[in-house]
């Protein structure tokens, strides 16, 4: 049993390119090249200083006391909150800018849902100089204005996507058919472990740093590299993919995916793909999503913009087919009141979607000597005004 | 002989029309097949709507998504062409993404297909690879004969591998684009026509996106054995309902 990517696409039974034949030249040239440019010794230079000295990694692996007191284990986080731009996001966008570079591509198009990938794609444009075109639901343009605002001040273009849902799932789909449009001089960086094979792969790749760095972050504080569980929310999963990518096939450390409940797994407002998904087709890949009897792709919800995808990447859809990996669910709620508990005992406000992650410690009890590392994707700063109506600040 | 390939043989260019079945109502599916075999269509795509057509501009996405409101799914498509054959002597294909075909059962799809009369499929994210290793045995045990798309890009070592698994016709998509997004072909597309034609494959072709009116038609065909209208009809219908699809045959074919 392996949990990596196999040489045709697939995690399994899930994975591969399920794209129409106009898109095929485009996921071609992608494939035959990603790894061959990542293994590059220009490329992986290049990637690592403007990981270090632009986005600030290392992130730090940081001992969480006072919540490790309450829950009564070891809890570290590590905190992709404090890379630059707010969140994990950025990792691959780097990667994915380099790799378009060196593609020779002049025009990079994006989707975004709640803006934080269209941020972090807007960025990585404007240190490059490339044109930029972010697709967002127009619903999501209303719900999100300060992403909006971010992303014109970095020189990006904000379409809304007028389709169907008018949310992330049809922004992707609007970026899907510019693609489409433009098959020569135009790279799509996909935000999430999602898509067509490399797609999946190589952005797990790109975020695979994570879990690197907790390796050695480990033996440093923990004289070991290995912790006993990695926990990280999933929406499409690419945080998720990389904070459990160097754990994958080591079966003795507990890997945690956290999706989001919204009003309860069975309310019929919920994203809990794992649980209300069944195998399908989506975005080009084959993997676990929410649909009707009749094939028909359903709407999520969840009170976090990032976890409000009807799918899941399909390495993922293979941790939950397989049980390597255990999915819990966590309604709004949990997570909000996760979100609160650890700006009063760390000082440290979290992205909505990180408090999905947080929220397990009431679900789940681990040993006291249990070594626990979260992913804390994402900071706290564009969920303020949701904070701010839940709790009435 | 399956009727798609009887089509092809015959000496003339053909005239294929696709809409989305569920619109403009849900139960206009049959009649405006049989309208539009009675004035002079030569094969017909019925669409079977989906929420997520990536391929699809506008318009399309705009007929499929009302067709869903209206209560369209693949039993009630299935259910609506059930005698279909009894008035409809034309080739139809089923148009639609693969995501609705494999939740109904690949099998049973095809076999419904072949209990209706359905003739052939088109499947625009179902890839080539994934078709050939996997569903073309059973497209075939069914009698259904699967197109496959080929585009401006579209290397020629991959034309000739598509050209070698189709037995029917190769849908020769004009230009980059999604359906719906053009007006008028240019040297470009003519030139492209014309490689293809020349790589004499042993599969017709039929062009297909940017296809509105006479010209089109005429451009479109001068290299190919045919070519197919979606959106243009589509906007048709939603301005005129089902009626006057003569006169909308009629401007195509002059």
């Amino acid at each position: 049993m392996t949990y990596n990517i196999n040489d045709k696409g697939y995690y399994g039974e899930f994975g591969g390119a399920y794209i129409p034949e106009m898109l095929y030249p485009n996921v071609e040239e992608l494939r035959q090249n990603y790894l061959k440019i990542m293994a590059e010794p220009s490329f992986k230079e290049e990637f690592d200083q403007l990981l270090k000295d632009y986005v600030g990694r290392p992130s730090p692996l940081y001992l969480a006391k006072r919540l490790s007191e309450k829950y009564n284990t070891k809890i570290y986080l590590k905190r992709e909150d404090l890379n630059h731009t707010g969140a994990h996001k950025i990792n691959n966008t780097i990667g994915q800018i380099l790799m378009a570079q060196r593609l020779g591509k002049k025009r990079i198009i994006a989707e975004t849902g709640a803006g934080q990938h269209g941020v972090a794609t807007a960025t990585v444009c404007a240190l490059m100089g490339l044109e930029c075109i972010v697709y967002m639901g127009e619903i999501d343009i209303a719900r999100q204005a300060p992403n909006v605002a971010r992303m014109k001040m970095l020189g990006a273009t904000v379409v809304p996507a007028l389709s169907g849902s008018r949310t992330l799932k049809d922004a992707t789909n609007e970026a899907i058919r510019d693609w489409i449009n433009n098959p020569v001089n135009t790279h799509y960086i996909i935000g999430s472990v999602v898509g067509p094979h490399p797609y999946p792969d190589m952005v797990a790749r790109f975020q695979a740093v994570v879990s690197e760095e907790m390796q050695w972050q480990l033996q440093e504080k923990e004289g070991k590299t290995t912790p006993d569980y990695v926990i990280a929310c999933v929406g499409g999963g690419s945080n998720a993919a990389g904070a459990f990518y160097h754990y994958l096939e080591n079966t003795d450390v507990k890997l945690i995916a956290v999706e989001a409940a919204g009003k309860g797994v069975n309310s019929g407002e919920s994203a809990a793909t794992s649980a209300l998904g069944k195998e399908g087709v989506i975005h080009g890949s084959k993997t676990l999503l929410m649909q009707t009897g009749d094939g028909q792709i359903t709407e999520p919800y969840s009170i976090s913009a990032g976890l409000d995808y009807p799918g899941i990447g399909p390495m993922h859809a293979h941790l939950y087919k397989t049980g390597r990996a255990e999915f819990i669910s966590i309604t709004d709620d949990q997570a909000m009141n996760a979100g609160l508990e650890l700006s009063k005992l760390e000082g440290i406000i979290p992205a909505i979607e990180s408090s999905h992650a947080l929220a397990v410690f009431e679900q789940k009890k681990f040993k006291p000597e249990d070594v626990v590392v979260l992913s804390l994707s994402g900071r706290g700063d564009k969920d303020l005004q949701n904070y701010i109506d839940y709790f009435n600040l | 002989m399956n009727r798609i390939n009887q089509k092809l043989k015959e000496n003339k260019k053909l005239l294929s029309i696709y809409f989305s079945a569920g619109y403009p109502n849900l139960n206009d599916t049959v009649s405006i097949i049989e309208n539009l075999e009675k004035n002079g269509t030569d094969m017909i795509e019925i669409g079977l709507p989906f929420s997520d057509p990536l391929a699809d501009g506008p318009t399309i996405q705009a007929s499929s998504t009302q067709a869903l409101k209206n209560g369209m799914t693949t039993d009630v498509l299935f259910n609506q062409l059930k005698d279909i054959r009894k008035t409809v002597s034309i080739p139809l294909i089923i148009m639609g993404y693969f995501n609705p075909m494999l939740q109904y059962g690949v099998e049973a799809f095809c076999e419904k297909c072949q209990e209706i009369g359905i003739d052939g499929l088109i499947i625009p994210d179902l890839p080539v690879d994934v078709y050939n290793d996997q569903y073309k045995a059973t497209f075939e045990k069914y009698g259904l004969i699967n197109v496959f798309l080929i585009t401006p890009q579209t290397s020629v070592e991959r034309i000739n591998f598509i050209d070698s698994i189709s037995n029917g016709f190769i849908y020769m998509v004009s230009s980059a684009s999604v359906t719906g997004s053009n007006s008028g072909f240019g040297e470009e597309q003519t030139a492209y026509f014309k490689r293809i034609a020349d790589m004499k494959l042993k599969n017709p072709q039929i062009v297909g996106f940017g296809i509105s009116d006479n010209k089109t038609f005429l451009q479109a065909t001068e290299y190919a054995k045919g070519a197919i209208i979606g959106s243009a009809f589509i906007k048709h219908l939603s301005k005129n309902g089902t009626d006057n699809i003569d006169s909308f045959v009629d401007t195509i074919l002059k």
